[in-house]
C-alpha cells in the first residue's frame, strides 16, 4: 500500500514541475509540451485514486483534443516568420530532453503498475458503470446543459473564426 | 471495495498548488495563449480535487463534476482560440494589453 502512496508522490512531483515550466516557458510549443505531460501525471493521479475512466477522458479529450486545438493555433499563428529556421531550432536535443525525462518518469511508473501483479487495480473507487448510471439518471439536466453549452461553443467559435479565414483568404489573394 | 490509500488531504494541497501556479501564470503572462494555458492549469486542479473527494466517498459524482468541468474547458478553449485569431488578425499581436481599449 504504501508503493502506491510513493508513486502518487512521483506523479505528483512530476505534475508540478511540469506546470511550473509551463508558465515560464517564452516558447508556446514548448510550454505546450509540458503542459501534456502534466495532464498525463494527473492523469495517473487519478488512476492511483481510482477513477479510471476519468484518467482515460482525462489523456483523450485534455491531452488529447484541446492540446491539439492549442497546438493548431500556434502553429497557425506562427506560419509567417521563417518557420524553417524554428523548425531546425526545435529538433536541437535541449528542447525535447526535460520533456523527455518527465515523460519516461511517468512511463516508468505505468509500466510497474501494469508489470505489477499487487496494484494492478489500485484502490477500485468508482467503476465507469456506477458514473454512466448516475449520469443518465440524476444528472440528465446537467448533461443537457452541457451539450447546450457545447453547442453554443461551436456556434461561438465558428462566428469567430470564420471572419479570420475570410481574412486571411483575401490577404493570401 | 479498497479503501483509497492515498491521503485526500495531500491530493488536495496538489491541487491547491496547482490551482495556484494557474492563478500566478494568468496574472503575470501578458500572452493570450499563455493566459488561456493557465485557466486550463486551474480548471484541471479543479477536477482534481473533484475526483479527490469522490474517491474519499467512494461516490460516482465527483467524476460526473469532473466531466462537467471537462466540457466546460472545452468550450472555453474553442471560444478563446477564436478570440486569439480576431486578436492576431486586429492588432497583429498576442499581448492582452493591447486589447485594452474599453478600459478607456
Amino acid at each position: 500500500m504504501s508503493l502506491e502512496i510513493a508513486l502518487f508522490y512521483l506523479a505528483a512531483l512530476v505534475s508540478l514541475s511540469a506546470t511550473v515550466l509551463t508558465v515560464t516557458r517564452t516558447n508556446a510549443s514548448h510550454a505546450l509540451i509540458y503542459l501534456i505531460i502534466s495532464l498525463l501525471a494527473v492523469a495517473l493521479i487519478f488512476f492511483l485514486l481510482g477513477a479510471p475512466f476519468a484518467a482515460a477522458l482525462e489523456i483523450v479529450i485534455y491531452a488529447g483534443a484541446i492540446m491539439v486545438l492549442f497546438l493548431f493555433v500556434v502553429m497557425m499563428l506562427n506560419l509567417g516568420r521563417g518557420s524553417v529556421e524554428q523548425e531546425r531550432r526545435w529538433l536541437t536535443p535541449k528542447m525535447w530532453i526535460g520533456p523527455g525525462i518527465l515523460a519516461a518518469v511517468l512511463l516508468v511508473e505505468l509500466l510497474y503498475l501494469i508489470v505489477g501483479t499487487e496494484v494492478m487495480t489500485p484502490g477500485i473507487g468508482v467503476s465507469p458503470k456506477e458514473v454512466g448510471i448516475k449520469l443518465f439518471g440524476p444528472y440528465l439536466l446537467a448533461v443537457e446543459l452541457a451539450s447546450i453549452l457545447l453547442l453554443a461553443a461551436l456556434v461561438g467559435a465558428f462566428h469567430l473564426g470564420r471572419r479570420y479565414m475570410r481574412a486571411r483568404r483575401e490577404e493570401i489573394e | 471495495m479498497t479503501a483509497v490509500s492515498v491521503p485526500i488531504e495531500h491530493v488536495l494541497v496538489l491541487a491547491a498548488a496547482l490551482f495556484t501556479i494557474g492563478l500566478v501564470g494568468v496574472l503575470v503572462r501578458r500572452n493570450v495563449i499563455f493566459l488561456l494555458m493557465s485557466l486550463e492549469i486551474m480548471m484541471n486542479a479543479c477536477g482534481l480535487a473533484f475526483i479527490a473527494a469522490g474517491a474519499r466517498w467512494a461516490e460516482a459524482d465527483g467524476q460526473i463534476m469532473y466531466m462537467l468541468i471537462l466540457a466546460l474547458a472545452a468550450a472555453e478553449v474553442a471560444v478563446g482560440l477564436g478570440l486569439v485569431l480576431q486578436l492576431q488578425r486586429r492588432f497583429n499581436n498576442l499581448d492582452i494589453d493591447a486589447a485594452s481599449e474599453l478600459a478607456g
